[in-house]
């Protein structure tokens, strides 16, 4: 059994379905305990995520997907997203990300600008793999503190 | 997953005021909105965002812009009612220094 809960999203590369995904990750990080502020970032980072993606897949001629998947775990989250249609053999597609180096990668950078350095700041630990398309693949980790119990009581 | 803006425009002073959520579907409308005051010279600009739930760098894009055309007309922005997750992404990415913002609170109601 995997040590995982898995959920892919395949969207149109529409930027109307970049809020769509944004509001599902939202809801799959708040199932695993994570905090207002971390649910924040996430939105952010897989917003700016998708929105690099369907920018890429709408360079193609035909009509683009955007895939997005996600794997549950205890303790954090895994967020991966292509810009190409196929969707993705998860494990496979994870071990061939490797580190994100500044050159090779520095014409995704110039073009994600701003977008992928909120990714690297506001996620723990990002990748991104160039091959038939663009990957992100980006982990954020539940915070040591657990407070989201106690938050609604003490501020009302 | 919308927004609104309403801007008002009288003797160079714009005051604006958005609601919603400003990402990739929404920047473009934002952006056309300011559009035809973006060359006015000497504006003075505020727009107040205390009712944006959510933004991204789509939205900085937009607001980056809008302050630099405004500021080589010799005019000012200001951004005020900003969120403390709103603040935070101006700190983050270094525009909190550079451009003119105001947290919500701060010399509130």
């Amino acid at each position: 059994m995997r040590p995982f809960d898995y959920v892919e999203m395949r969207v149109p590369a529409k930027s109307q379905y970049v809020g769509v995904a944004r509001l599902t990750i939202s809801g799959l990080a708040s199932r695993i305990g994570f905090s207002y502020d971390d649910i924040e970032d996430l939105k952010i980072a897989s917003s700016e995520a998708v929105t690099n993606a369907v920018q890429h897949a709408y360079s193609g001629d035909e009509d683009g997907e955007v895939v997005i998947g996600c794997a549950l775990y205890g303790d954090k989250i895994e967020i991966m997203v292509a810009d190409h249609g196929q969707s993705f053999n998860f494990e496979e597609t994870k071990a061939k990300v490797g580190p994100y180096h500044d050159q090779a990668e520095g014409d995704f950078l110039r073009e994600g600008g701003l977008g992928l350095y909120l990714i690297e700041t506001l996620m723990d630990e990002v990748k991104v793999h160039h091959q038939e398309g663009v990957t992100v693949f980006m982990t954020k980790y539940v915070g040591g503190e657990q407070v989201e119990e106690d938050v609604e009581t003490i501020s009302s | 997953m919308n927004i609104q803006v309403d801007l008002q425009e009288s003797d160079k002073v714009l005051k604006g005021y958005v609601r919603g959520e400003i990402d990739a579907h929404t920047a473009p409308v934002l952006r056309e909105k300011l559009e035809p005051y973006q060359n006015i010279e000497s504006l003075n600009a505020e727009l107040d965002l205390s009712d944006v739930d959510y933004m991204d760098s789509t939205g900085l894009g937009v607001f980056v812009a809008f302050y630099k055309s405004v500021n080589s007309q010799g005019g000012h922005l200001k951004l005020s009612g900003l969120s403390a997750r709103l603040k935070r992404l101006f700190d983050i990415t270094g525009l909190g220094d550079i451009m003119d913002i105001e947290s919500a609170g701060k010399g509130g109601i």
